[in-house]
């Protein structure tokens, strides 16, 4: 193939992979609002204790990586469920914004709280994957397994949670608690329960994204700076909309990428946020989303 | 409980409510002129920082107090201030000069923010301008030849004519004088028709289109004051470090300001001055108490950080109105001694979607 066509493919599959981790991040940021109304500013740092997490199963523990992996999942799963019954829960009925100050001091004290325990601490961390140092050459194509692995397990993801919401009783409630809480307290769902759950998938992905994440930015305590990265995705998809989480994710992810290959230093670090701020000016309502007019 | 009666309009727009309150701010005034000649400049250089900083806290009340407006990205307005003061005073512009020009670039950039801003509302706006602010930030560290990057610029103290305000009891009367004026300057904004509008529009959009007010013009204008104030804020404090690079105006430091005013309490000028000097003190306190606790949590370096989370969390979970709401209800427990009722400032909450539906 021609080494420039092999040059675009290249940049285009480790935007994918980045995407997908933005994609991910996202969907936790578009879960919570759905449901809530809340963004979760420390979606980032839940991502980097799943990272952290999993280090230790590894590292301490010795677990393999699938145990290991699962079982960082369900601990943080837990833990989103905790927060929102001692943090959230209370805050119900609070204006938005007070919830959102509380998600950022959730963030910072994670971030301090990360520092401080033995054995984590401030330096930069790494745990052996199954997918390690290993390529696949299809053409003149060189293709990590680490990034495909990103790839497939999203994917997979993704489509559980299609299942999910589309064909349990407990996904439907969910998406019905969404589009109103009110009637759907009336037909008989625990909005309360809806709303634990909400943090618990939420969180569970986050730590599935720490946890691909980690080969590539190692397990440290700011890795959850790329939650900020976020953002411009879930807006460009619309915020309310899941499929435009991920595929916010990717546009965002394959421009960054290719920002970083063909244009000056510096314009791969603000590339998302120009998308964000083109897109606010452009269509508020992002890819997906459907522009809701305020009833008085 | 005091009641006054109110016989024309005129009375009920007067800067002070009550005769007392004047003789009161006016016995503060004094109060705070003396103080360098007690304190020692340790803390007189704390004052200097929450006069600083308290400017740029009542610019943010201006826009999110009494506007509703969120912003995450008000470190970019305060770069823009110090930048432009830095710039213009390296090439010889006098100070006197420089401030009011660099309050009037951060507003005019506060209105191109404000622009595109006018059609987002509640959690788009503050994403828009945090994404902002991350734009600023780079250009800031890559246009190295008007602002050398990472390197910084140094600049010197503060001088009107032959006055220098090189020392920090010096600088304090500096920062007091203009947090003076920017107290009078919004107090005064507040009770003409631009803030009533402005205050219309953050408790309901659509009554203050109804009633006739300009949405667009109103919302411009109050980020192009808040813009304006903290890029004045911004131009003291290049002057007080005397030293500013890109890192001086991160993310945190916009959290830091929304801090500020939550914890103050949101829709008060009082409030604004007491989050200002509790974000302050706060890790000066923690530094004071550090030396008594056991080394083990003394070499944390996280511990300021994961106190500060903590203390957003338990201020927004245990005293939404922020200490100006707690100073109320301590005035208010007096006032009806016997009678107290909590109930009084029970807020009504809202279960419904507030934002989408």
């Amino acid at each position: 193939m021609v080494p420039l066509v092999d040059e675009l493919l290249q940049t285009v599959l480790a935007g994918i992979a980045t995407g997908c981790i933005y994609g991910l991040v996202a969907l936790g940021f578009v879960l919570i609002y759905k449901a809530t109304e809340v963004v979760n500013f420390a979606q980032g740092e839940l991502m980097m204790l799943g990272a952290f997490f999993a280090y230790s199963f590894i590292t301490f523990l010795n677990l393999p990586y699938w145990t290991a992996f699962l079982l960082t999942v369900i601990l943080m799963g837990v833990l989103g469920m905790l927060l929102e019954r001692a943090v959230l829960r209370p805050l119900i009925g609070e204006p938005v914004f007070a919830i959102v100050m509380v998600t950022i001091g959730v963030g910072i004290f994670c971030r301090s709280a990360v520092s401080m325990i033995p054995g984590w601490g401030t330096d930069t961390l790494g745990f052996k994957t199954p997918f390690g140092e290993k390529f696949l050459r299809p053409g003149g194509l060189v293709i990590s397994w680490e990034h495909l692995a990103i790839i497939i397990l999203t994917t997979t993801l993704i489509f559980g949670l299609y299942c999910f919401f589309r064909f349990t009783r407990l996904g439907v409630a969910m998406r019905a608690t969404s589009q109103n809480q009110l009637a759907a307290a009336y037909m008989g769902i625990s909005v309360r329960r809806v709303f634990s759950l909400t943090w618990i998938i939420s969180a569970a992905v986050a730590a599935f994204a720490g946890i691909l994440l980690s080969p590539f930015t190692f397990v440290h305590m700011n890795m959850g700076f790329i939650g900020l990265k976020a953002f411009p995705a879930a807006v460009l998809g619309g915020f309310g909309s899941i499929p435009g989480a991920i595929i916010g994710g990717l546009i965002i992810g394959i421009t960054e990428n290719f920002a970083g290959v063909y244009l000056p230093m510096g314009w791969k670090d603000v590339a998302a946020y120009i998308i964000l701020i083109l897109v606010l000016m452009i269509r508020p309502e992002g890819l997906f989303g459907i522009q809701e007019k305020k009833k008085v | 409980m005091r009641f006054i009666m109110k016989l024309n309009y005129d009375e009920d727009l007067r800067l002070f409510r009550y005769r007392s309150t004047f003789f009161w701010y006016l016995a503060l005034v004094l109060g705070l002129l003396i103080l360098p000649a007690i304190l020692d400049n340790y803390f007189v250089s704390l004052l200097n920082f929450i006069a600083i900083y308290s400017v740029a806290s009542i610019g943010m009340m201006l826009l999110t107090g009494y506007t509703g407006q969120v912003s995450l990205g008000h470190a970019a307005f305060l770069a823009m201030g110090s930048y432009t003061s830095a710039i213009l005073t390296t090439k010889g512009c006098p100070f006197l000069v420089a401030l009011p020009i660099s309050g009037i670039f951060a507003a005019l950039v506060g209105i191109v923010i404000g622009l595109p801003a006018l059609r987002l509302s509640g959690l788009y706006l503050a994403i828009a301008t945090m994404g902002f602010a991350f734009i600023v930030d780079e250009i800031l560290v890559r246009w190295e030849s008007l602002t050398r990057g990472n390197l910084g610029i140094y600049l010197s103290s503060p001088s009107i004519g032959p006055l220098t305000f090189d020392s920090e009891k010096s600088f304090y009367y500096l920062g007091l004088a203009i947090l003076i004026l920017t107290l009078l300057a919004a107090k005064n904004i507040l009770r003409s028709p631009t803030g009533r509008a402005m205050i219309a529009i953050r408790d309901s959009e659509v009554a203050a289109q109804t009633m006739g007010i300009n949405l667009a013009k109103y919302k411009t204008v109050a980020f192009a004051l808040s813009a304006f104030f903290t890029g004045i804020a911004g131009s003291l404090y290049a002057h007080k470090v005397t030293f500013i690079n890109p890192e001086s105006y991160t993310l945190l430091v916009s959290i830091e300001l929304l801090v500020m005013i939550i914890i103050g309490g949101l829709g008060s000028l009082h409030g604004a001055i007491y989050g200002t000097a509790f974000v302050i003190l706060l890790p000066q306190l923690i530094i004071l108490t550090k030396d008594h606790l056991p080394s083990f949590v003394r070499d944390q370096t996280g511990l300021e950080a994961g106190l500060y989370g903590l203390m957003i969390i338990l201020f927004i979970l245990f005293e939404p109105l922020g200490l100006y709401g707690r100073w109320l209800k301590t005035k208010f427990y007096f006032e009806t001694f016997p009678l107290y009722k909590k109930e009084t400032f029970k807020k009504e909450k809202k279960f419904y979607k507030a934002e989408r539906h």
